[in-house]
């Protein structure tokens, strides 16, 4: 800094005034900046103020739609079926879990995740947005519970969410009536209405859940709530609550349907017990059953396969799928018949010799006993079930009057039931069998169609359905689970003709030589019924005779099945059952005494 | 101005050579900030306290530095010079931080070097071009231009793109006010523009990335322009009366990212609205205008250069900061002045107005 190195002369003050210059300069700049930040500012919070405000609300309020409680269903005394219980599921939201699979893996060791609902995780996954809640594991217990808590706060987007699960108190006793809701899959998203099921994991797949799905769900509410950027709600600004689906009170009754189960112990069938007035289900049992419960929350392939493979089909609804031979249980339908077209009167009387042949046909029609009854009129054939008395009346009324017959009796359709997945049966007619099988209508088939053989199918709804329009004298109502039907007149007869198949039903359980003799001192109340026996498969005419002696040392799953029908008090019939117990054997050792239980219990009940 | 021009027999803060109009304004933004910063601190008066006291120091600093006479620092200029640059090198081989190496840990206190550079550049620049008169020559500008270039190109390795840019336009802003012809200001801005798109061409992916996220935050908005969108947004929706004092949504939950430190002017705007934004902006411009006319008013050349230098660094941080927070300017980080939580810049900041303000009392008296 050597001041003698100065060539110019310094002109101090012509110095200053360009440093002045400069600075005015240097003002003007800085004003207009200035200028041009407060014009930025003023275009964006006022000119696109409306923008950024709708922004901010979109960033802070987000639209949270809330489950509905499903509503409960009782049975008609009130009695819990299924309800709703406080449980805990793990969920992750992958918009807000930095590292998501090292976040998963922490998490499976903390509450073992098995390999099924890591695949459903996945799956969740793939068809979700990223900032949606995706169930890793449901149905927590407290341990597991206890263990998130604690590690909570190193787990961003991982949350352990209160929700209401179903439970099924009585579980496999109910099964096939109450059903069970599932986890909503994308078949069920295809039915499903979007908005209604917003909120909701679970929608009914079988049964009353099923069917009564759109009483049972309620209306979702909604909840606006202000959230961080993290996606955490802070608090609600405003709340729609839900509206709760209905409770259902079934007309089940507890107590008879548990009756029914222990009536028919170890054995696979179905119990269907309606009020033959209102048409109200009383008692409807397929079994055995399942229980429910372990389809809530998806059940493991381990479970699946043991029912899968349980030689008793537990799955398998026996009562509204189960298709049947009804045996000797249609004869009083062939009556009925008979006795309105004239065939035969009440006192008609045949000879039973034993065997039953078509003029020109070799074929021999058997009685199940061998050498025959000998002389019986109506109330003997029904009483002991003569199979040629119903061949010559079948015979003598040719297929279609018995078609139009069984049909008054709603076979070969649905009953109407309110469940899903009802069999219709087959109910045999010339056109049936043509638009079937491509053949004319044989006479033959007529003569085993008399005693419930042949192509007739039936199922123990159907069944039940007809025996109380029997007991109703042709007036019942369309079965129901949840309360009364219209009275429906499905068949006209005269009285007399009533009392005629009356007075034969009346003789199986109460005469001397009835085929469910056995049963009459079980239930306090007279009571008629009918037995039945369905074959398992059809056995060559010349051998049958053997083989119905032989029929106890059969293999079980050979063995007929068997089946009974029925209504109490005979006086003024207020309950009408069927019972199918599949390889029972003879109805009315087997079938009968179940019937008989479920009876005695009903009247005992007041019914 | 009369009473002022006696300062001996004036006003105490007179006596103190503290210039009273630009002080009070000073005073009235540092409580303005601490108002607003109490809202984006999350209302914790903690923050506040430790803030004030770090703005107290500040203000100490600055009535310290006031005394230093005009002569002593144009000695000293060249030897501070020297010792900021060895301090940058001595952060580029030992300094500590995350991310970037900006500090030095002097065992007690941890000194960003890079902030004494923001005085020690102008000091040098100014002492440099007022030793022969102005307008500056050929030599003089080269070895401006490679005083300026040195501590620049230290701080941009750390890598601090802010306060490089501050350095670096606070040491043109010298040669500008010394009298750099416009020819040469307009041919530097040509090379430039012409050099721009060759630039552009030797950039990282990465690099392109961010200036086309800058140019449309919307094509990211969760990733690099989450910042500027969120920011845009609690401006925007703040409107012309505002949302309330510490009732700012984007502050609160968390949309809009560090609301106490560089975005504290977006919760402001969101808060107070347009109106605030206009009054705050207006007395920003009042100690700029305070201290571009104290500035002007030095005894001599090395006086004006280095406080206008000094005036103008102030009105960056502003105009960065608030440009950088409506989406005007690109996301370097640079705090808003004397508002922003943290000491280092306000220190800075208060030490500059004191320089400003100790030349100013030693003008020369007319009439």
């Amino acid at each position: 800094m050597r001041r003698n190195r100065q060539v110019r002369v310094r002109n101090e003050q012509a110095e200053l005034g360009l440093i002045s210059n400069r600075f005015r300069f240097l003002v003007i700049l800085i004003l207009a900046l200035l200028l041009l930040l407060g014009w930025r500012y003023g275009h964006l919070q006022l000119g696109a103020h409306d923008i950024y405000a709708a922004r901010a609300d979109e960033n802070r309020v987000r639209l949270r739609a809330l489950v509905p409680n499903r509503g409960l269903i009782l049975d008609r005394h009130g009695r819990v079926l299924a309800e709703n219980q406080p449980a805990y599921r793990l969920v992750v939201v992958p918009e807000r879990t930095p590292g998501l699979d090292e976040t998963i893996e922490r998490l499976a060791k903390l509450v073992d995740i098995n390999a099924d609902e890591m695949r459903r995780f996945q799956q969740q996954r793939q068809s979700s947005r990223r900032f949606q809640a995706l169930t890793l594991k449901a149905n927590l217990n407290e341990n597991q519970v206890a263990r998130l808590a604690i590690e909570r706060h190193r787990l961003p987007g991982v949350e352990v969410e209160p929700y209401l699960t179903r439970h099924y108190p009585h579980a496999e006793l109910l099964a096939h009536v109450i059903g069970y809701v599932g986890r909503i899959d994308t078949r069920d998203l295809q039915r499903l209405d979007r908005v209604q099921y917003r909120a909701t994991s679970h929608v009914g797949k079988t049964g009353i859940e099923r069917h009564y799905e759109h009483l049972l769900h309620g209306d979702p509410g909604f909840e606006r709530v202000e959230t961080n950027a993290q996606g955490r709600v802070l608090r609600v600004l405003e709340r729609g609550n839900p509206t709760p689906g209905q409770t259902l009170t079934l007309t089940l009754d507890l107590d008879l349907q548990q009756a029914a189960i222990e009536a028919l112990g170890q054995r696979a069938g179905a119990v269907v017990a309606l009020d033959v007035q209102t048409g109200e289900v009383l008692a409807l049992v397929s079994h055995p059953g399942f229980d429910p419960n372990l389809f809530v929350h998806g059940i493991s392939q381990t479970n699946y396969n043991l029912l899968l493979a349980n030689h008793q089909r537990p799955l398998f609804n026996r009562f509204l799928s189960g298709g049947y031979e009804p045996g000797s249980t249609i004869k009083p339908f062939i009556a009925l018949a008979g006795l309105e077209s004239g065939v035969i009167t009440p006192t008609t009387r045949y000879f039973s010799r034993g065997s039953y042949q078509l003029p020109g046909h070799s074929r021999h029609y058997r009685d199940w006993r061998r050498g025959g009854h000998g002389w019986v009129d109506l109330d003997g054939a029904l009483a002991e079930s003569v199979n040629t008395y119903f061949y010559q009346v079948a015979v003598d009324l040719g297929i279609d009057r018995i078609s139009r017959e069984l049909a008054l009796f709603g076979f070969g359709r649905t009953t109407g039931i309110d469940l899903p997945g009802e069999n219709n049966g087959v109910l045999p007619t010339r056109s049936w069998k043509r638009a079937t099988f491509g053949e004319a209508w044989f006479p033959g088939e007529t003569v085993i169609t008399g005693i419930g053989q042949g192509f007739t199918v039936v199922t123990p709804m159907q069944l039940a359905h007809a025996t109380a329009a029997l007991a109703g004298r042709g007036v019942t109502a369309q079965p129901s689970l949840i309360g009364a039907g219209e009275p429906l007149r499905m068949a006209i007869h005269s009285e007399a003709i009533w009392d005629a198949v009356f007075k034969g039903l009346e003789s199986v359980v109460h005469g001397p030589t009835g085929t469910a003799r056995a049963i009459a001192s079980q239930v306090p109340v007279r009571i008629a019924g009918k037995t039945g026996t369905a074959q398992v498969f059809g056995v060559p005419d010349d051998m049958e005779a053997n083989f119905v002696r032989d029929h106890d040392e059969r293999p079980e799953h050979l063995r007929n099945h068997a089946l009974f029908i029925g209504f109490a008090p005979f006086d003024n019939p207020a309950i009408a059952i069927s019972v199918v117990v599949e390889h029972g054997g003879g109805g009315s050792r087997v079938a009968a005494p179940v019937a008989a239980a479920v009876l005695a219990r009903a009247m005992e009940l007041g019914y | 101005m009369n009473a002022q021009s006696d300062w001996n027999a004036g006003h105490w803060l007179l006596r103190w050579r503290l210039d009273p109009i630009l002080t009070a304004l000073i005073l009235v933004l540092m409580a303005m900030g601490l108002v607003v910063l109490y809202s984006a601190a999350e209302q914790d008066i903690g923050m506040v306290w430790k803030q004030g006291v770090r703005l107290g120091m500040g203000l100490v600093i600055m009535l310290v530095l006031v005394q230093v006479p005009p002569r002593f620092l144009q000695v000293w200029a060249p030897w501070l010079y020297v010792a900021a640059v060895l301090l940058l090198v001595a952060v580029w081989m030992f300094g500590v931080g995350r991310g970037a190496q900006r500090w030095l840990d002097l065992g007690v206190v941890r000194f960003q070097p890079a902030e004494a550079m923001k005085l020690a550049l102008p000091l040098m620049l100014a002492a440099l071009l007022a030793r022969r008169p102005l307008p500056p020559g050929w030599i003089d500008l080269l070895t401006g231009v490679v005083l300026i270039v040195l501590p620049v190109g230290l701080i941009m390795m750390q890598p601090d793109l802010g306060t490089s840019v501050l350095v670096a336009a606070s040491g043109l802003c010298i040669l500008f006010l010394a009298g750099l012809r416009w020819r040469l200001i307009i041919a530097m801005a040509v090379a430039v523009a012409a050099a721009l798109p060759l630039l552009w061409l030797n950039l990282h992916a990465y690099q392109k990335h961010r200036i086309m996220t800058f140019l449309n935050p919307e094509s990211d908005p969760l990733g690099q322009g989450w910042n500027i969108i969120q920011s845009k947004i609690a401006v925007g929706s703040g409107g012309l009366t505002g949302k309330g004092w510490t009732s700012g949504s984007q502050s609160h939950l968390e949309f809009l990212p560090e609301p106490h430190t560089d975005f504290i002017f977006s919760v402001l705007a969101e808060e107070f609205g347009f109106i605030g934004v206009i009054v705050i902006l207006l007395l920003y411009a009042a100690i700029i205008l305070r201290g571009l006319y104290l500035a002007s008013r030095c005894r001599d050349s090395f006086g004006r250069l280095l406080a206008g230098a000094l005036v103008f660094m102030f009105f960056l941080y502003l105009a960065v900061n608030v440009g950088m927070v409506s989406g005007l300017l690109p996301v370097v980080g640079v705090p808003l002045p004397l508002v922003s939580y943290g000491g280092t810049s306000a220190v800075t900041l208060l030490a500059g107005f004191g320089l400003v303000m100790g030349l100013y009392s030693r003008r020369r008296f007319m009439g």
